[in-house]
């Protein structure tokens, strides 16, 4: 049982006109096994809170901790938490030319396990996850996300998830830009690794629509920084009937 | 036709040209064998655009000594290997300096060193030549390389050691012959190097080209490929890789003057560190008899760091309309941190996250060197250098 934990997060960054406070104490606690959806508006800091988890560079904490299984997650570098168990499912995954796809998954394994994986489960783990994500087996000498289109990119985010394994699987709009097939698909692939990894799962939404074939535990409405309500599943219904309005308003 | 970046932007940005004018029509460029028959070197010169010109070290004055280190196959391997006078037909059967420096070696040199490849021959793997500098004083080495009608041949010229060399290497693949020639200055810190390459390819000749920068203060290669007969093909590569304060420069020039030839243009290069300063430019000309031409030209450059420039110009100049095709890019971009976070953020340490960009920007022409052995050299080279980036 593994547990990841936000406390009074606070986070600002840079802009032209001056540091801007993006998240203003955010309190977040996720536990193996645990689906926890976090709906809000476009530019409510979603991807803010999603990036800080991760330790992106352009984001300062300034207030609050981030804790996994009780060690300090604010401590560690970007490399660090990914090897600790924490995933980010990138909004927009990155190009990486003359980097193929086979050899960044097998250096990523490597790097999380601490050795490299035995080749022929390897192989075979990954053929199945692959056919499982419906991408065709030349995708691995394909260079990283390299003239992928937007729905390969995010069936890829979740082939990783699939590979590595981690504790907290945390997807950042997993789900925008998806059509209904493309959505299934990468819902079973979400499905499929918290049911045989029991990983904890921080699914990032602004739509409801992903939570007809996500199940989630705890959904968090996240306004303007903070999360303003949460409940069970029933408040992603109330969400789909009412938006967000009552929220942005008050 | 100016590509030059200096580490401002996100990723690759793509320049694509339409067909530009060269600063100086490549088909009137001066030879001569007689560094007396050149104006002194300045920096109005377009080839000298770029260079510092404090930074020549003597290599563009007369009376160069002759080159003092050690040259020789490592292994024979059936190959013929000899001194030759410059009353021997094989001396400037492949081209004529088109700068100081090479003329000024060109005349300096009494003697060039022939590595022959006997006609109708196959020879199975690359030689080793290696050319090792002992000496920081300007001197002179003239180089050719032969491969007989019909041959099939593979040449390393290893350049290694301290060294202040200005060098011609006349590259004559015969009719049918297949060459690669693989060039390495991988010098020791305080060298300079400035190389010119004449490569002349008979009817139905190949050629596969690869010019391997990496160490030395100053270097700087110009190969030039020449078509004799009709049906020729080359491909030139080119891969370099400058740390804080190198200069390396490569300039290239492909004249196709018979019909129904073919080259291709491959260079990569990556920089690190303050005043890291890379100089390539592609000349490309078309004569009017070169009726089916087929050529395309390609520079990339990664700058890894803040405080590199690179410099990429491509030139294509046409003057038939009876052509296969022709093409060029040229692109140059900093390092990019997304890349980098996201890599890291499936577990891989920076240092091993830059180890892979790079190798994978390098892949393209380091797998076009079919020697496991200079492979690994190569490889190791590199990394150390992002080891000594302290990344
Ligand atoms: N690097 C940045 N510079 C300036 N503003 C930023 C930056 N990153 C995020 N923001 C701002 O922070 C707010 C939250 O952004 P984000 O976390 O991307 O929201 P969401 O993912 O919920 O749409 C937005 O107003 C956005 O413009
Ligand atoms: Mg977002």
């Amino acid at each position: 049982m593994a547990i990841l934990q936000i406390k009074n997060l606070h986070v600002t960054v840079e802009t032209e006109q001056g540091t801007k406070e993006i998240l203003k104490g955010v309190d977040l606690t996720i536990r193996s096994g645990e689906v926890h959806a976090v709906m809000g508006p476009n530019g409510s800091g979603k991807s803010t809170l999603a990036y800080s988890i991760a330790g992106h560079p352009k984001y300062t904490v300034t207030q609050g901790e981030i804790t996994l299984d009780g060690e300090n997650v604010l401590e560690m570098s970007v490399d660090e938490r990914a090897r600790a168990g924490l995933f980010l499912a990138m909004q927009y995954p990155v190009e990486v030319p003359g980097v193929s796809m086979s050899n960044f998954l097998r250096t990523a394994k490597t790097a999380i396990d601490g050795q490299a994986p035995a080749i022929r489960n390897w192989i075979k783990d990954l053929r199945e996850s692959m056919e499982a994500l419906k991408m065709d087996s030349s995708f691995t000498e394909r260079n990283v996300n390299e003239g992928f289109s937007g729905g390969e990119k995010k069936r890829h985010e979740i082939l990783q998830l699939e590979m590595l394994k981690p504790k907290f699987a945390i997807l950042d709009e997993t789900d925008s830009g998806l059509d209904v097939d493309a959505l299934k698909i990468v819902s079973e692939g979400v499905n499929r690794a918290h049911e045989t990894q029991n990983n904890g799962v921080l699914l990032i939404t602004h739509y409801t629509r992903i939570l007809r074939y996500i199940q989630p535990d705890f959904v968090h409405v996240f306004v303007a920084g903070q999360i303003a309500e949460q409940g069970g599943r029933e408040l992603a219904d109330r969400l789909e009937a009412e938006g967000y309005d009552r929220y942005v308003k008050a | 036709m100016t590509a030059s970046t200096q580490a401002a932007q996100h990723g690759l940005s793509e320049h694509s040209h339409g067909y530009g004018v060269p600063v100086q029509t490549r088909s009137e460029r001066f030879s001569s064998t007689k560094l007396a028959d050149f104006a002194a070197v300045s920096k109005r010169e377009e080839t000298w655009r770029y260079f510092d010109l404090d930074k020549l070290a003597g290599l563009d004055q007369a009376g160069l000594a002759e080159f003092s280190g050690d040259i020789g196959l490592t292994e024979t391997n059936g190959i013929t290997t000899s001194w030759v006078g410059s009353e021997n037909p094989a001396f400037g059967a492949a081209g004529a300096p088109e700068d100081q420096p090479s003329a000024a070696a060109w005349q300096s040199a009494s003697q060039a060193y022939l590595v022959d490849f006997a006609p109708e021959t196959s020879f199975e793997t690359l030689a080793n030549l290696a050319v090792v500098g002992t000496s920081s004083e300007a001197e002179a080495l003239h180089l050719i390389v032969r491969a007989g009608a019909g041959s099939k041949a593979g040449l390393i010229v290893n350049h290694t050691g301290t060294g202040n060399l200005g060098e011609n290497v006349e590259i004559v693949v015969e009719d049918n012959a297949n060459l690669t020639l693989i060039s390495v200055q991988n010098w020791s810190k305080g060298s300079t190097h400035l190389a010119s390459h004449f490569i002349k390819l008979g009817r139905n000749a190949s050629v596969k080209h690869i010019v391997v920068t990496l160490g030395g203060d100053v270097v700087r290669v110009n190969p030039s490929a020449v078509f004799a007969g009709e049906g020729g093909s080359v491909d030139l590569y080119g891969l370099y890789f400058a740390d804080a304060g190198q200069y390396q420069e490569h300039r290239l020039f492909v004249d196709h003057a018979m019909a129904n030839c073919r080259s291709r243009v491959t260079y990569k290069g990556a920089l690190q560190g303050e005043k890291a300063h890379t100089v390539w430019v592609g000349d490309v000309l078309i004569r009017a008899a070169a009726e089916g031409t087929d050529t395309y030209e390609l520079n990339r450059n990664l700058l890894l760091t803040d405080g590199a420039r690179a410099d990429s110009v491509p030139n294509l100049e046409i003057e038939t309309g009876q052509i296969e095709g022709a093409g060029h890019a040229s692109a140059s971009g900093r390092f990019d941190d997304d890349q980098l976070f996201y890599l890291q953020a499936r577990g891989i340490s920076e240092y091993e996250a830059r180890q892979l960009v790079v190798r994978g920007f390098l892949n393209e022409v380091i797998q076009q060197i079919d020697d496991e052995a200079l492979v690994a050299e190569l490889t190791a080279a590199v990394e150390a250098k992002l080891e000594r980036s302290g990344s």
